[in-house]
């Protein structure tokens, strides 16, 4: 068996363009390209009709059997947020996000048995529970993927212990732990209690895209009259550190007057970032342009003269590569996991704003500096691919295999 | 007869600490970093000293009483030789008694270990001036041989070094100078016919990079197993020039791994052959005559494998500050500022650009060189702010001069 194809069952999330963040992105790159190898069965949670428990859709040219549960699980879904959906629907859903995660672990228990992996891959705790089960009802051995823990979404502050419990079941439960990079490998270690030994480190890859160059460019007009563009792309939560990024503006401001900062993304502390940027006094030389994809989020990366990522405490950040791939110079926070990747950006601590400016101050006075960081960028973001990924994942799918 | 002519590189940079745009116009230490780390000049001096500096000189010191016959040579940079006077009065004391010998030759070059030679003829030779004091004033010699920043070479630079009287220079011997010729001999400039000294690379870089290498089939790497291959040029070579840095004794091969050991027994081993000898680079002028003439119209260096100036200067970064430093000189030297004039001088040094070279670091290989700066981009940031405080300081020197010319006209 080694060495040779093997069945695998995956519980991951939406892919773009229904994704919402990352998450979606990565599970979409690594499972195309493992069935390039492999016989994937991809599980993902649906908000279906009433009528549909499951769904059984194509995907693409991809021979990858894609099944779709219906549930009101979402990838980044909080107690909170779960609350939500739930008010504003129709079914037979788990009356909290807990239940809920209870409810979809049990749904997917049949498709297990009919599929009769050699191997289970879930993305993340919300679909541990899902991985647990399977692995009960098929004893086969269960990959458990992390792609961010209650640490990283919190910033720190505010854990929910039920929700760390779950993730640690759900790591303790697996054959073998991967993480997006060895900052949340540490995570996993100090705060987990999982044994290193049982963690491999596997980080993202990036998707190249491609671009429709026939678009007009947004902010053209502020570009012809000379203003510089400091991009900002993520959700706008505690975790991406975006009021660091409106001070840090405040401070480029005072050097750079004619720039203008871009915060693209939506969260929960939007509104409170539009009224932190009036308070500072910027909100003249800010646009929140919302969530954006595809094209529309490729012209902004055209457009930009410098990509930052302040995030608190980030497990890997695909974002920084998307801006490399377009050639716009990172300044990333070294508190990521992209960070173990990136050599052609610059990095600093998210609450040294201080070194944010200077950094961001001296890539936008510099045109020689923006074209050789443009350059060898570009060159250090293609190398990172989802094929490199996989690879590895297949590596350890087969270690794992054959030590079960 | 095969004579041996040792030659060791000693130069610590002025180090640009991470001078922030926040710093610009507030103040002017641009070298002054506090921590300890690889950006703070004085514990870098003070560290490779105890590791370099003064066992190797304590080492030589001995062989050279020991041995009569023994003779070496360096080259000690300007600012090097500043920060020991200053911050090292020992390794400076040891250096004095190292030229006391008779037996140790100091060589000539620029007082900021600086690419002068490259963008201004007028700055080379202030700079080559400026040493040649300061050699005089600290260890009591004129050097008579001239050796480039990293020895850099070209037809050009020569001609300038012959024009100033130097007997000879010491450049690299690159293959693809050289050919099919030989580093063994000593040569001659084409058109000023001044004479060569090229670094035999090969057995050089034997000590300098791979004497700890368990990869390299030389290893290890005895005083016996050496001696008897620079024994084996007799008859095929009359001179065979050992070039290096000095760091290479303590800091870039390290106490454990034998090098000290190495040096102490291989002057004895040398000497077992009746037809070696030590010689110092003029000695070798009296000596040897010119075997042929080179022509070297594109500059080279003793850098990487390439040999040329791409450590300095093959990226935007690298050559845009290269040119704005070099732009400000007429105004600097018109502004009669001490202070200014040094601190533009220190940031010519040339180990500020290589620490933005991206040519290794393109393969995402960090740690293939040494870089005090976590990425080039760091290092061209904090100088590109050094520069632009130096523009704010002159244009401030331009309003006072000014200021003090209309004064004198109203009174």
């Amino acid at each position: 068996m080694y060495g040779g194809p093997l069945k695998v069952l995956m519980f991951g999330w939406e892919f773009p363009p229904h994704n919402s963040g990352g998450l979606g992105t990565a599970c979409y790159g690594l499972s195309t390209a493992l069935a390039s190898d492999h016989q994937l069965t991809f599980v993902l949670p649906r908000k279906l009709d009433l009528e549909h428990q499951y769904l059984n859709f194509e995907f693409g040219d991809r021979e990858i059997d894609v099944q779709a549960v219906n549930s009101l699980l979402k990838a980044y879904a909080d107690l909170n947020s779960y609350r939500a959906f739930l008010r504003g629907s129709l079914g037979n859903y788990g009356q909290s996000l807990l239940a809920e995660v209870e409810r979809y672990s049990t749904q997917v228990e049949p498709i297990a048995q009919r599929v009769q992996p050699d191997i289970i891959h879930a993305h993340d705790w919300l679909s541990f529970g899902a991985g647990i089960k399977a692995k009960e009802a098929t004893n086969r051995p269960l990959v458990a993927h992390v792609h961010a823990t209650e640490f990283d979404r919190t910033g720190g502050t505010g854990v929910n212990q039920q929700v760390y419990n779950k993730e640690r079941e759900g790591l303790e439960a697996a054959d073998h732990v991967i993480a997006v990079s060895s900052f949340t490998k540490s995570t996993l270690v100090e705060h987990y209690g999982i044994t290193p030994k049982k963690i491999s480190v596997v980080h993202n890859g990036v998707l190249p895209d491609k671009p429709d160059r026939s678009q007009s460019l947004p902010f053209a007009k502020y570009k012809e009259l000379g203003y510089k563009i400091v991009l900002f792309v993520g959700r706008v939560t505690i975790q991406k550190g975006p009021d660091y990024f409106l001070k840090t503006a405040k401070n480029v401001l005072s050097y750079l007057p004619k720039t203008i900062f871009l915060m693209v993304g939506s969260g929960d502390m939007a509104e409170q970032m539009i009224n932190l940027s009036v308070e500072l006094g910027i909100s003249g030389n800010i646009f929140f342009p919302g969530f954006l994809r595809g094209q529309e989020l490729h012209s902004i990366y055209q457009v930009a003269d410098v990509f930052v990522m302040p995030s608190v405490s980030e497990p890997f950040g695909i974002t920084p590569l998307e801006a490399m791939l377009n050639g716009v110079p990172v300044i990333i926070s070294k508190q990521s996991g992209v960070a173990e990747v990136i050599t052609h950006g610059f990095k600093a601590d998210f609450w040294d704003i201080e070194e944010m400016t200077n950094q961001i101050v001296g890539v936008l006075k510099s045109g020689p500096l923006r074209q050789i960081m443009s350059k060898n960028g570009r060159r250090n973001a293609k190398v990172q691919t989802w094929k490199r990924a996989a690879d590895k994942c297949a590596k350890i799918y087969q270690q794992v295999v054959r030590s079960s | 007869m095969a004579s041996i002519c040792f030659y060791f590189q000693v130069h610590q940079p002025y180090r640009i600490k991470r001078y922030r745009i926040q710093d610009v116009g507030q103040h002017s230490r641009y070298f002054d970093h506090q921590d300890q780390t690889n950006l703070n000049n004085r514990w870098i001096l003070n560290k490779v000293s105890k590791k370099c500096y003064l066992p190797a000189n304590e080492l030589f010191i001995k062989l050279l009483r020991k041995y009569p016959e023994l003779k070496i040579s360096y080259s000690l940079s300007g600012v090097f030789l500043e920060q020991i006077r200053d911050w090292q009065p020992r390794v400076l004391r040891s250096f004095q008694a190292l030229v006391a010998t008779g037996q140790v030759e100091i060589l000539a070059e620029t007082y900021y270990h600086s690419l002068a030679s490259l963008y201004s003829e007028q700055e080379f030779t202030d700079q080559i001036a400026q040493h040649r004091s300061i050699v005089k004033d600290l260890l009591g010699v004129e050097p008579r041989v001239f050796r480039n920043t990293e020895l850099i070479y070209s037809d050009q630079i020569v001609a300038h070094i012959k024009k100033l009287g130097y007997l000879a220079m010491i450049t690299e011997g690159a293959d693809h100078i050289l050919d099919w010729r030989s580093p063994n001999f000593l040569y001659q400039a084409s058109e000023s016919e001044l004479p060569l000294l090229l670094k035999n690379y090969k057995l050089s870089d034997d000590i300098a990079f791979r004497f700890s290498s368990k990869d390299w089939s030389g290893y290890p790497l005895t005083a016996p197993k050496f001696a008897q291959w620079l024994s084996a040029i007799n008859g095929s070579g009359e001179l065979i020039n050992l070039f290096m840095d000095y760091e290479t004794f303590g800091e870039h091969q390290w106490q454990s791994t034998g090098i000290f050991e190495f040096l102490e027994a291989l002057p004895g081993e040398l000497l077992k052959h009746p037809d070696n000898d030590f010689i110092t680079p003029s000695e070798v002028v009296e000596r040897y005559e010119p075997i042929a003439k080179l022509s070297i119209p594109e500059p080279i260096s003793w850098a990487d494998v390439e040999r040329d100036l791409s450590a300095w200067r093959s990226n935007s970064i690298q050559q845009q500050a290269l040119e704005e430093i070099y732009s400000l000189e007429s105004e600097v030297k018109k502004s009669q500022n001490n202070q200014l004039l040094t601190d533009w001088r220190r940031l010519q040094t040339s180990d500020h650009f290589y620490y933005m070279c991206t040519k290794w670091f393109a393969d995402g290989d960090v740690h293939k060189y040494f870089n005090p700066y976590e990425s080039p981009y760091e290092a061209y940031i904090a100088y590109a702010n050094c520069l632009a405080d130096l523009k704010l300081r002159l244009e401030e020197e331009q309003v006072n001069l000014s200021n003090q010319v209309s004064a004198m006209v109203q009174s």
